[in-house]
């Protein structure tokens, strides 16, 4: 704190014999940061380096994991899966989601309601039911859509396969499609339309504008984009376990799922896959840090916000909206109502009259006496509110520090804060299961742990709902207080934390609801007695106990919108527009 | 040259609801001539540019350029708005941040239908951009210009077509002040020495007072007067547009008949009886608002010879550099009088205030 003694923060002049917790609470909320932030990074670099420990021999340095990593030709199938799969979910993400999002800016196709609606489906399906429904549609066996389209031509053919890379690039690629709406969404519309009015005025056609101004206006947006997309894909888990696991296609996620559940479990092994995936989201979180700073030269002076006028589409209209519809229907209708029929069966079967009659409330009655679902719920709940709770109020201190402060090394606090953000889910979990394994504080197997994991890994979201915040407050608010004599305990509690309340309420909100739905670092740190909801699913799915599963799965996402409806109603009262 | 008939723009509201934003406007541009679009914001004036540029899409009315009709709601006509070969230069400018200077003023003849060869574009594009005095700087990327040489580019880009009607839409308004002033110079002798027919859009009054041939004063989406900057500023024919342009103070009064000259009546006040012009007939007991610009307020310290004349004592005075603001105490009103700042009286004297009545207009409330 040496160095920190050297910032002029407000409070400090007269701090005097008064005692302020001041520096308890920056040092307290700092040491936080830097231990989550920084120290399971370590130990999962250090520990890729080691053989397992055991009773009878002790860890000994070795470059063997990284030898048997990279020595066995599986390896390279493994990166090359991992490539494939995410550049191709990316890929299909981005089109889906440029389509609409430039049909819903700059055209007048109907429905455009429905549209903002979708951003939140991946929010309030989560990857794991998502994917599980589209087995039931996809699933060369008992897929509905290959049983409808047999019946249809009369043929044994198998039309759609979704255990495969192309099955797993269209169920993810799918899920996230939502962001790349709203992402291209949010290019459109920095876009100041008189530079594509100014084209035209030019003289200049449709195609001409298209061609010579808004691609390469919007080129910095579209890489972004897609490294966003590309990273997120490459972290997925639940898809490649679910989808690519049964057939033998492993990507880095699934691998190190793997190599850890395997028995004796190869701790060396995953974390030399982890290091390499991680080294592969740096990249990708790095070159988009360059890029987005880069793309101040696009930032061009704005006059008044003059939406430009939908292009008629005339009759092309009705293609747009068939898309539209059909987009609708794979991404909303069918997983959900696939989910809720296979709810109200005893034992899964394909929808016909006969199972019609069939129809029955047992699964939701089997899953109310589930022996592990009041806790599991109970378990979720918890960890989502205090994880919630505590990484909003340490990062408000941090961001305090960060924007309003001039203390040294600033900036690196700001970095390692984020630093969690290349952090896939499933190697947060290696790497904190790991530290704690070996640090003897009996943390491991407990809740403690679970809540750990998810403070570390969604403190970046906690920092950037509160910097936006933040930065909104003006230096001279906080210096007023402490000319009021307010110690800065004071001015933080009673300033500076009401002002920032739409980022807090914002951020915690968003917390929640990714908390609640966590299953890649929870799959690997839970025991017995911790299960939180998204492993009770993937459990209830390891058991083969499908309707059980559904039934849990429609309450799920009932719970979740009746939360998204919450958060947007408070957003509204507050004045957020993030979610 | 540029004829605008019974022009209605409609746009759509945040609840998809039509809003008028442009109702009944009629005006005619003359070739050569600079044509002001004045009013608060949200009056329509943008709107009604916009229309003649065909980036709005009219409800009702006609527009044509040059005799060729570009818009008739009753012969369906509707011109797109890169057909209609106009020069246009945006509020933000929007220069294309990924092209060079040379680029962004090249590209209405590279996108056009007219072919150009290599060396009759390079021709063209220098001497545009020499008349805007960016020859200089034709490679350097139009990001790293400065407000006043975007604002500059935006202009060589809209003439490069050499257009037959030039569009501004608040080209000054992104500028500092001091560089606006420098800038609004620099258009006008432009404009002069081009002739081009101009519709320019503003907010400011000093900026269509001190460029316009004619004015057009627009408020809730109707023109409230079309005049010569001087007569608009001294013969305003209502309370809004005597408002908006410049400074005035207002005083109520009811007329008690006519006065001599056609155009002079004697009016009451509450200051007392004026002598007032209108431009109007009024009759005995009409209500009229009266207009005068401090300017037109003379101060002396004897009683000065003709009408109006009212005694008063100054309250407060304003120094500002090159005059003087004062306020008057007439009674229970106060005057605002701008007065030369060589004048010395002190706060509390008396005073006398002496109006001419041709500068005392009448208006009808």
């Amino acid at each position: 704190m040496q160095a920190a003694g050297q910032a002029t923060a407000p409070g400090f002049a007269h701090a005097g014999p008064r005692f302020d917790a001041k520096w308890l609470i920056i040092a307290l909320c700092v040491a936080l940061t830097l231990y989550l932030g920084v120290v399971p990074l370590g130990f999962l670099l250090w520990q890729s380096f080691f053989t397992p420990q055991s009773a009878a021999k002790a860890a000994q340095f070795t470059f063997g994991n990284y030898a048997e990593a990279y020595g066995s030709s599986d390896t390279w199938l493994l990166f090359g899966n991992s490539l494939k799969f995410a550049t191709g979910a990316a890929a299909m993400s981005f089109s889906i989601g440029t389509l609409l999002a430039w049909m819903n800016e700059r055209t007048n196709t109907p429905f455009k309601g429905l549209f903002f609606a979708l951003s939140v489906i991946p929010l309030i399906i989560p990857g794991i039911l998502f994917t599980v429904a589209w087995i039931l549609l996809g699933s060369p066996k008992i897929g509905l859509i290959n049983l409808v389209l047999q019946k249809l031509f009369d043929t044994e053919m198998v039309f759609i396969n979704v255990y495969s890379l192309g099955g797993m690039v269209w169920v993810d690629g799918l899920h996230y499609s939502p962001v790349a709406f709203l992402l291209m969404t949010a290019a459109f519309r920095a876009m100041d339309p008189a530079l594509e009015e100014s084209a035209i005025m030019s003289g200049a056609n449709v195609l001409q504008v298209a061609a010579r101004v808004t691609l390469p206006l919007a080129l910095p947006a579209v890489f972004a984009t897609l490294l966003i997309l590309f990273v997120r894909a490459i972290e997925s888990f639940e898809v490649p376990a679910l989808l690519g696991l049964p057939v033998g296609l492993q990507v880095f996620t699934s691998a190190i799922y793997q190599a850890v559940h395997r028995y004796p479990s190869q701790i060396g092994l995953a974390s030399a896959y982890a290091v390499t995936l991680l080294a592969m989201t740096s990249v990708g979180v790095y070159m988009q840090s360059r890029l987005s700073s880069s793309g101040s030269k696009y930032a061009t002076m704005t006059g008044k916000g003059f939406r430009p006028r939908p292009i008629d589409l005339g009759r092309w209209r009705y293609l747009t909206t068939a898309i539209f519809l059909a987009y609708f229907l794979f991404i909303v209708v069918l997983p959900f109502l696939v989910l809720l029929w296979s709810s109200l069966q005893k034992f899964y079967a394909v929808p016909s009259m006969e199972a019609l009659s069939r129809l029955t409330l047992d699964p939701y009655r089997t899953i109310i006496s589930y022996p592990n679902i009041v806790r599991s719920v109970w378990n979720s709940l918890l960890l989502a509110l205090s994880s919630a709770t505590i990484i909003m109020l340490v990062t408000s201190v941090i961001c305090w520090i960060v924007v309003k402060t001039k203390m040294p090394g600033r900036w690196l606090l700001d970095n390692f804060a984020s630093l969690p953000m290349v952090f896939p889910g499933i190697v947060l979990g290696l790497a904190i299961m790991i530290l704690y394994l070996t640090l003897p504080i009996g943390v491991y197997g407990t809740m403690w742990i679970m809540l750990i994991a998810y403070v570390t890994r969604f403190m970046p979201y906690g920092l950037r709902y509160n910097t936006t915040s933040m930065l909104q407050i003006h230096k001279e608010l906080e210096e007023s207080a402490a000319m009021s004599g307010a110690s800065w305990t004071t001015m933080f509690w009673r300033i500076i934390l009401p002002l920032l309340k739409p980022g807090l309420i914002a951020g915690w909100i968003y917390i929640v609801i990714v908390s609640i739905r966590e299953l890649s670092s929870s799959i690997l740190l839970y025991s017995p007695g911790t299960e939180v909801l998204s492993i009770v699913i993937w459990e209830l799915w390891e058991n083969g106990q499908y309707v059980e599963l559904s039934a849990l799965g429609v309450m799920f996402i009932f719970g979740l919108f009746l939360l998204v409806l919450a958060a947007q109603w408070l957003g509204r009262r507050f004045g957020i527009r993030e979610l | 040259m540029l004829t605008v008939k019974g022009l209605c723009t409609d746009y759509l509201g945040e609840r998809g609801q039509a809003i008028r934003a442009a109702n009944d406007v009629s005006f005619e541009v003359p070739q050569g001539k600079l044509f002001t679009l004045l009013g608060p914001s949200g009056c329509g004036k943008t709107t009604t540019l916009r229309s003649i540029a065909g980036l709005e899409r009219p409800r009702m009315g006609e527009i044509s350029v040059g005799g060729n009709s570009v818009y008739s709601s009753e012969r369906g006509i509707f011109i797109p708005p890169n057909q209609r070969g106009l020069g246009m230069v945006f509020q933000s400018y929007a220069i294309w941040p990924h092209m060079t200077v040379f680029e962004n003023a090249a590209f209405p003849l590279r996108v056009g239908r007219k072919r150009f060869s290599r060396t009759q574009l390079e021709e063209r594009v220098n001497r545009v951009l020499k008349t805007v005095d960016l020859e200089d700087m034709a490679q350097r990327e139009a990001t790293k210009l400065s407000g006043g040489q975007q604002q500059r580019l935006a202009l060589a880009r809209a003439l490069v077509m050499e257009p037959q009607l030039l569009l501004l839409d608040e080209p000054l308004s992104n500028l500092d002040a001091k560089l606006r002033e420098r800038m609004r110079f620099e258009l006008k002798r432009l404009q002069r020495e081009l002739g081009i027919t101009t519709v320019y859009v503003t907010h400011d009054q000093s900026e269509a007072l001190a460029l316009s041939h004619q004015i057009a004063v627009m408020n809730r989406g109707r023109i409230e007067q079309i005049g010569a900057p001087r007569e608009i500023y001294e013969r305003p024919v209502n309370q809004f547009v005597a408002d908006f342009i410049g400074t005035t103070n207002f005083l109520d009064a009811t007329v008690s008949g006519a006065d001599g000259a056609e155009g002079f009546y004697r009016v009451r006040c509450e200051l007392g009886d004026l002598k007032a012009f209108a431009h109007e007939t009024l009759k005995a007991a009409d209500k009229v608002v009266l207009s005068v610009r401090p300017e037109d307020i003379h101060l002396s310290e004897s009683r000065p010879q003709g009408d109006n004349v009212l005694e008063g004592s100054i309250d407060q005075k304003v120094f500002l550099g090159e005059s003087a603001d004062w306020q008057i105490a007439i009674g229970e009103r106060r005057l605002q009088s701008r007065v030369h700042p060589s004048l010395r009286i002190k706060s509390g004297e008396k005073v006398f205030v002496s109006i001419d009545p041709e500068k005392c207009v009448a208006l009808k409330p």
